[in-house]
C-alpha cells in the first residue's frame, strides 16, 4: 500500500504529456455501430403515384438513385416526362373538389394518419434516407423523421381553424401546388410542403429531387395506408426538366420550391404573367456571430451544429463565423479542438458525426469553392481523418483569414466548409453580417441579453438564432429575406402559402391574385 | 471580457485565491454556460453506441473507476469488511475482474477498510469535513480530516461550504479547500493524501455556478473536482459532470496540471457509467480516461457492471444472482 | 384688371427636395384638350436617385418607434385636411368629378392616412406570433418592412389611390419610390408638398411623375429595390416587369384585373403585410 502510494501522482498530478499509466492501455474506440438496413426492401419496383396508383413514367425510361457513400446504385426509379407531369396535375385537379369540400376535421384527420404513420415506420424512413441521402442516421432518426412527423401533426391541428390563420373568415385553398424540393432534407422537406398544402384543402403534385427519391415514394405508400383519397398527393421523379413541367404547366395554381436562389430566379421568371403564386426557399450565406461574452463552450457546439449539421448542406448553414477579434484565438482553437473529436464515415453507423457529400456534382463544387479559398489567401484547416475509398466525400473544414470579398465568404459552399472572419464592434458585425445578397438566417452568441435583442433587430435574416443555432420546429416560421426567398413555410405564417381570402371578401380581386403571402 | 485565457497567460491563481476582490472577478469573468446548450450536447453524446471490444473495455475500466461507497449511519465493522473485500476482488469466480480504484467510508472506518484491502491496489477514501453538509466549524472539519488521515485514508473527500459559496465568500471557501489540504500533506508527508474536493452541486442550482465552484476548488488545489454527497438530490448528472470536465481540461490547457473528475450519486448502472466515459473521452479527452483522473461514487454500480461484464463475456443475459452482492 | 394666377410648377419629389427631372423634360397635363400643367418627366436615372434617397432613408425610418411613425403618418392626415380644398378642386379637375364626389374622396383619403397611421403598433401584434416549438426555447415571429419599395400607382383615382398604395408601404418602415398616375399627377405632387411639410422624413416617399412604361421597368429591374406594387398597371399584362423582378426576387404585388375604387376601407393590413418580412428569434430558455 504504502509503495503504491509512493509511485502515486501527488499534488497536483502529472504533467500532460506524462505517458498514460499502463493498466490496461485505452483502447477507447467507437467500434463500428450500423444501423441494420434489412428493415427496408430496395428491391421492390419503385413506381411513381400519381392519382392514387403507382405507375411507371409513360415513356417507360428510369434513371438511378446512388448511394453517395458507396456509389451502389440503390433503386432505379421512373423519369417523369411532360406527360406524366401532365397526367398528376389532371389528378390533382380532378381531386381537387371533393378534397376542398372534405370538412376540415375530417381532412385534419388524415394527416394526423399520416403523421402516426410516419412515426410508426421511422425506423425504415430513417434507414432509407440515410441510404439515399448520405446523411448520418443520427440525425434521419433524431431530426428529418420526427420532424417530419410531428410536422403533419401540427398542420393536422389547422385543418379545421383555418378561420383563425389570419386570412380573414372561410379562407379558401388556392387550388393545385405544383413542389419542388431539394436533396439535403428530402422527407423533411416533403412534408414541409405537403402538410400545409393538404391542410389548407389544396392537392398536390410533388417532385422529389433527382439524387434522393426514394423516400418519396415511400411516403405514397404511407398515403394509401392512410387511405387518403386519389390524386390529392400525386409524386413524380425526375430532374430539372420535370421540375419544368410542374413549373409551366397551367394547370398549376401554386408553385413552393425550395432551393438554390438561381433556380428560383428562374422559376419566378417562368411564372411571370402566369398568376402563379410562388413562395420560395432559397440559398443562404449566414453569419454567426460570436461576441467575446458569449458561453464560449456552447458557441462552439453551435458553430458545429451550425455548419457540419448534415455535411453542411443546409441553406441556413452558418458558414461565415464572425468571431470578436478579441476571443478570434481562443475559439478557433476550442473549436478545432472540438472538430477534431468528430467522425465522418459510414452514415448508417450510429456514432458518424458527418456523411458522405450527395452527390459527385456537389463534391466537385465543394471542391472547386474550396480551392478558391486558398489560392484567395486563407488558411485552410481540415480534419485529419480516414475517408472511405468510394462515395464522395469531403473533409470539415474551416478556413481562418479569409478576406471579406472572398468567394468563400461570399458564396453560397453548401458543403462542410467555414468561413472565419472577424468584427470588432456590434455595429461592424451587423454590417459584415448583412453584408450579403442573402437574408435566410444568421446567428448570435452573447450572454448579454439587451445585446441579443438590439443585434438580431438589425439583423436582414429571416431566422435569428441568439445562443443556439440550426433549430427547427413546425410552429416556428421559416424563410428568408432578400434573395434568400420569399414566403413562410411553418407556423401560421406559413399557412398564407396555401390560402387566399375568401371570394366575399374581395371582390375585386381576381382569381389570378398572385400577390406575396399576406401573412394576415 | 472573458477570463478564460489560452495557455501562455497563466494567471497568478496564490495571488488570485488570496484576495476576495480578486477571486470574484475572476470567477465572474468566466464564460457562462447556456443550460440548454449544454444539455442538447450531452443528450447527443448519450447516443454515442460503444459495442464489443471498446464496450468490453469500458466496463474493465468503469469498475477500475469505481470508488465503491458505504456511508450509512449503520456501517458496521463487518459491512466494512465486507465491501473491502468486494472491492479488492469483486467477483472471485472471475480472476479478469480488476479491482476498483477505492473504498470510501466515514473517517472512523477509515482504520478497518484500511486493514481490509491491505496488500492490494485498492485506496481507502474517507469522507471528511462534517459530510455532508459541511455546517461546522473549520477546526472540526480539520480535526475530522486530520483524523480520517492518521488513521491511514489515502484519498480524503470534503465537502465545500455551499452557504458561503451561494453567499459570495468565496475566499472562505477557498481557504477552507486550502487548509484541508493542509492538513492532507500535514498528516502523513511522506504520501499526503489525495484530495477531492465535493462541490455538491445539487445545491448550486446553475451550471454557472457549477463552472465558478470548479474553478475555485482547482485554483484552491483540488486534486480532483466531485459532484455530490450522494445525500443531496439530484447528485451527479451528465451535464454538471460535462461543465466539471470543461473546468479540468481547460485549468489543463493553462496549467499544465491535470486534475480529476469524480461523479457521486445516482450513477447505477452500467449503461449510464459508459455514458459518462463518453462524456470524459469526448470532453476532457482520453488523458482523463484513467482512474487518476476519473472516478465514479457509487454503491449499487459495480453489480451492474459485473453484470453486463458477463453478459459480455458469455453472450447471454447473465442470472443477477450469480453476482456476489455486498 | 383681374389679377393674373401665380401658376405651380410641378416637379418630382426625391429625398425631400424638389427637383425638376435630370433629364430637363417635361409632359402636358391637359384636360379636355386644355392645358393645365407641364409636370415633370421623370427619367431612368431619377428612378436611380430616389431608390438611393430611398435606401438611405429607411434604416432610420425603420428604427423609430411605432408610436413616432404613427404620428408623423398622422400628420400627414392634418397637413392634409389642412388642405382640403385644394385638393378637392385638383381632384375635381382631374377626375372629373363633381364637388361633392371629390370632397367624400379627398375625405377618404385624409381618413385613410389616419387609418394607416393606426396600423403602425398594431401590425406587429396582429400578424406576429409567439410559437410554442417543442424544446426549452423562446420563439417569437414578427414583421419587419422589406426594405425600398417601388409602387406604381392608380391611373384613375389621382389622391385616393396614390395614398392607398404608398401609406400601407411606410407604415412598417418601408421607404416608397412611387410612380404617380401618368395622366393625373398633380394631385400626387400636391401631396408631396404636404409630406415635406409633415414630419415625414426626407427619402422615405419619394414621387416620380413621367411615362410609367419608360419608369417601370427600370424599378422592376432595379437590384437594390425589394419590392415592387404593380397595381397601376391594373388589367394589364405585366409579365415583362415580373421577370425583370425576378432578377433580385422582388415581392410583386401584382395589378389587380380592374382598378379598384379605393373608397372603401381595406379589409385588412393585407397591404402593409405585402411588403413586410417575417423573422423569427430564437432563444433557449435556461438557468
Amino acid at each position: 500500500m504504502d509503495s503504491e502510494k509512493a509511485t502515486r501522482p501527488s499534488g497536483h498530478g502529472p504533467q500532460p504529456e506524462a505517458t498514460v499509466p499502463d493498466m490496461i492501455t485505452p483502447t477507447w474506440d467507437y467500434a463500428p455501430a450500423p444501423e441494420a438496413r434489412d428493415v427496408i426492401d430496395l428491391g421492390r419496383d419503385w413506381r411513381m403515384f400519381i392519382g392514387g396508383d403507382f405507375v411507371e413514367a409513360a415513356a417507360g425510361d428510369r434513371f438511378p438513385s446512388v448511394n453517395p457513400a458507396t456509389e451502389e446504385v440503390l433503386a432505379e426509379v421512373p423519369l417523369a416526362t411532360e406527360v406524366d407531369v401532365d397526367r398528376a396535375v389532371a389528378a390533382a385537379t380532378s381531386a381537387l373538389p371533393t378534397w376542398q369540400a372534405t370538412p376540415g376535421h375530417e381532412r385534419g384527420k388524415y394527416l394526423y394518419r399520416i403523421a402516426r404513420l410516419l412515426q410508426e415506420r421511422a425506423r425504415e424512413f430513417a434507414v432509407l434516407e440515410t441510404l439515399d441521402n448520405g446523411k448520418p442516421i443520427r440525425e434521419t432518426r433524431d431530426v428529418d423523421i420526427p420532424l417530419a412527423a410531428a410536422h403533419f401533426f401540427y398542420h393536422a391541428g389547422w385543418a379545421d381553424k383555418l378561420d383563425w390563420a389570419g386570412m380573414g373568415p372561410s379562407p379558401r385553398p388556392i387550388g393545385v401546388a405544383g413542389q419542388i424540393i431539394p436533396w439535403n432534407f428530402p422527407l423533411l422537406m416533403l412534408s414541409w410542403k405537403i402538410a400545409p398544402a393538404l391542410a389548407c384543402g389544396n392537392t398536390v403534385v410533388i417532385k422529389p429531387a433527382e439524387t434522393t427519391p426514394l423516400t418519396a415514394l415511400l411516403f405514397a405508400e404511407v398515403c394509401q395506408q392512410a387511405d387518403l383519397p386519389a390524386g390529392v398527393v400525386n409524386i413524380v421523379t425526375g430532374a430539372g426538366q420535370t421540375g419544368s413541367a410542374i413549373v409551366d404547366h397551367p394547370g398549376v395554381d401554386k408553385i413552393a420550391f425550395t432551393g438554390s436562389t438561381a433556380v428560383g430566379k428562374g422559376i419566378q421568371r417562368a411564372v411571370a404573367g402566369s398568376g402563379k403564386r410562388v413562395t420560395l426557399e432559397l440559398g443562404g450565406k449566414a453569419a454567426n456571430i460570436i461576441f467575446d461574452d458569449a458561453a464560449i463552450d456552447q458557441a462552439v457546439e453551435g458553430i458545429v451544429d451550425g455548419i457540419f449539421f448534415n455535411q453542411g448542406h443546409v441553406c441556413c448553414a452558418g458558414s461565415r463565423l464572425l468571431i470578436q477579434e478579441n476571443v478570434h484565438d481562443l475559439v478557433v482553437d476550442k473549436l478545432t479542438t472540438r472538430l477534431a473529436t468528430l467522425k465522418v464515415g459510414d452514415p448508417l453507423d450510429k456514432n458518424t458525426d458527418l456523411g458522405a457529400i450527395n452527390s459527385a456534382v456537389q463534391l466537385e463544387r465543394i471542391r472547386s469553392l474550396t480551392d478558391t479559398g486558398e489560392t484567395e489567401g486563407a488558411d485552410r484547416w481540415e480534419l485529419d481523418c480516414e475517408l472511405p475509398e468510394r462515395g464522395f466525400w469531403f473533409r470539415p473544414t474551416v478556413f481562418t483569414n479569409v478576406a471579406v470579398n472572398a468567394r468563400i465568404a461570399r458564396e453560397e459552399i453548401f458543403g462542410p466548409v467555414l468561413s472565419v472572419m472577424t468584427f470588432r464592434t456590434p455595429q461592424e458585425a451587423i454590417a459584415k453580417a448583412n453584408n450579403t445578397p442573402y437574408g435566410l438566417s444568421a446567428g448570435i452568441w452573447t450572454e448579454k441579453g439587451s445585446r441579443i435583442l438590439k443585434v438580431a433587430d438589425q439583423l436582414r435574416a429571416g431566422v435569428v438564432w441568439a445562443n443556439t443555432f440550426n433549430r427547427f420546429d413546425p410552429t416556428s416560421p421559416f424563410g428568408g429575406y432578400k434573395e434568400s426567398g420569399f414566403g413562410r413555410e411553418g407556423g401560421r405564417h406559413g399557412l398564407s402559402a396555401y390560402l387566399q381570402p375568401s371570394q366575399s371578401a374581395h371582390p375585386e380581386q381576381p382569381e389570378r391574385s398572385a400577390a406575396p403571402e399576406a401573412q394576415a | 471580457m472573458t477570463s478564460l485565457v489560452l495557455p501562455g497567460d497563466l494567471p497568478d491563481f496564490a495571488e488570485i485565491a488570496a484576495s476576495d476582490g480578486a477571486l470574484r472577478r475572476f470567477l465572474h469573468g468566466l464564460p457562462g454556460v447556456d443550460q440548454v446548450g449544454v444539455e442538447r450536447r450531452v443528450d447527443a453524446l448519450a447516443s454515442r453506441s460503444i459495442k464489443q471490444q471498446s464496450k468490453r473495455w469500458a466496463l474493465d475500466t468503469a469498475i477500475r473507476m469505481t470508488d465503491l461507497t458505504t456511508l450509512e449511519g449503520a456501517d458496521s465493522p463487518g459491512r466494512i469488511r465486507s465491501l473491502c473485500a468486494k472491492a479488492v476482488r469483486p467477483d472471485p469466480s472471475d480472476p479478469d475482474i480488476p479491482a476498483v480504484a477505492a473504498v470510501c467510508v466515514y473517517p472512523d472506518r477509515v482504520a478497518i477498510a484500511v486493514e481490509a484491502v491491505r496488500g492490494s491496489s485498492v485506496k481507502v477514501a474517507s469522507v471528511a469535513t462534517a459530510f455532508p453538509s459541511g455546517r461546522t466549524s473549520l477546526d472540526i472539519k480539520l480535526a475530522d480530516t486530520r483524523l480520517a488521515v492518521e488513521a491511514g485514508a489515502d484519498e480524503i473527500d470534503m465537502v465545500i461550504d455551499r452557504g458561503a459559496f451561494l453567499a459570495g465568500d468565496y475566499a472562505k471557501v477557498a481557504a477552507e479547500i486550502a487548509a484541508v489540504r493542509q492538513v492532507c500533506h500535514d498528516a502523513a508527508p511522506d504520501a499526503p493524501a489525495h484530495l477531492k474536493v465535493i462541490l455538491e452541486t445539487g445545491e448550486l442550482m446553475t451550471y454557472d455556478n457549477v463552472r465558478r465552484a470548479s474553478w475555485l476548488a482547482l485554483i484552491a488545489g483540488a486534486d480532483v473536482i466531485k459532484t455530490s454527497t450522494g445525500k443531496v438530490s439530484p447528485a451527479a448528472t451528465p451535464a454538471v459532470t460535462l461543465v466539471m470536465l470543461q473546468a479540468v481540461r481547460d485549468f489543463a490547457d493553462l496549467t499544465g496540471q491535470v486534475r480529476g473528475v469524480k461523479a457521486a450519486g445516482g450513477i447505477r448502472t452500467a449503461k449510464d457509467a459508459i455514458r459518462y466515459l463518453v462524456l470524459v473521452h469526448e470532453i476532457a479527452g482520453p488523458r482523463w480516461l484513467d482512474p487518476d483522473y476519473f472516478r465514479f461514487g457509487a454503491s449499487s454500480l459495480l453489480n451492474d457492471l459485473l453484470l453486463q461484464r458477463a453478459k459480455q463475456i458469455h453472450g447471454v443475459y447473465w442470472n443477477p444472482d450469480r453476482i456476489p452482492i455486498d | 384688371m383681374t389679377r393674373l394666377d401665380v401658376r405651380k410648377t410641378y416637379k418630382l419629389f426625391i429625398g425631400g427636395a424638389f427637383p425638376r427631372s435630370e433629364s430637363g423634360r417635361t409632359y402636358v397635363i391637359a384636360r379636355n384638350g386644355t392645358f393645365v400643367a407641364n409636370a415633370a418627366r421623370a427619367s431612368r436615372k431619377d428612378v436611380r436617385d430616389a431608390v438611393r434617397a430611398a435606401r438611405t432613408a429607411q434604416p432610420s425610418w425603420a428604427a423609430a418607434t411605432a408610436y413616432n411613425r404613427g404620428q408623423v403618418i398622422y400628420r400627414v392626415a392634418e397637413m392634409l385636411e389642412a388642405r382640403r380644398d385644394q385638393f378637392i378642386s385638383e381632384v375635381a379637375g382631374a377626375e372629373g368629378l363633381d364637388h361633392r364626389d371629390a370632397s367624400s374622396n379627398v375625405d377618404a383619403a385624409i381618413d385613410r392616412w389616419v387609418w394607416y397611421a393606426g396600423w403602425t403598433d398594431k401590425i406587429a401584434q396582429v400578424a406576429g406570433n409567439l410559437n410554442p416549438v417543442a424544446g426549452p426555447y423562446f420563439n417569437l415571429s414578427g414583421p419587419e418592412p422589406t426594405g425600398v419599395v417601388g409602387a406604381l400607382a392608380p391611373q384613375q383615382s389621382s389622391l385616393l389611390g396614390f395614398i392607398d398604395v404608398v401609406a400601407p408601404i411606410i407604415v412598417t418602415g418601408n421607404s416608397v419610390v412611387a410612380v404617380a398616375s401618368q395622366d393625373r399627377p398633380l394631385a400626387a405632387v400636391m401631396l408631396a408638398e404636404v409630406l415635406a411639410t409633415s414630419d415625414i422624413p426626407p427619402g422615405v416617399v419619394n414621387i416620380l411623375t413621367g411615362h410609367i412604361d419608360e419608369l417601370a421597368p427600370v424599378i422592376a429591374s432595379h437590384q437594390d429595390v425589394n419590392a415592387i406594387d404593380l397595381t397601376g398597371y391594373a388589367g394589364q399584362d405585366t409579365t415583362e416587369l415580373e421577370v425583370a423582378a425576378a432578377g433580385n426576387l422582388k415581392r410583386v404585388l401584382p395589378a389587380p384585373a380592374t382598378e379598384a375604387s379605393h373608397v372603401a376601407l381595406p379589409d385588412g393590413p393585407r397591404r402593409i403585410l405585402a411588403f413586410c418580412e417575417t423573422k423569427t428569434v430564437w432563444h433557449p430558455k435556461g438557468w
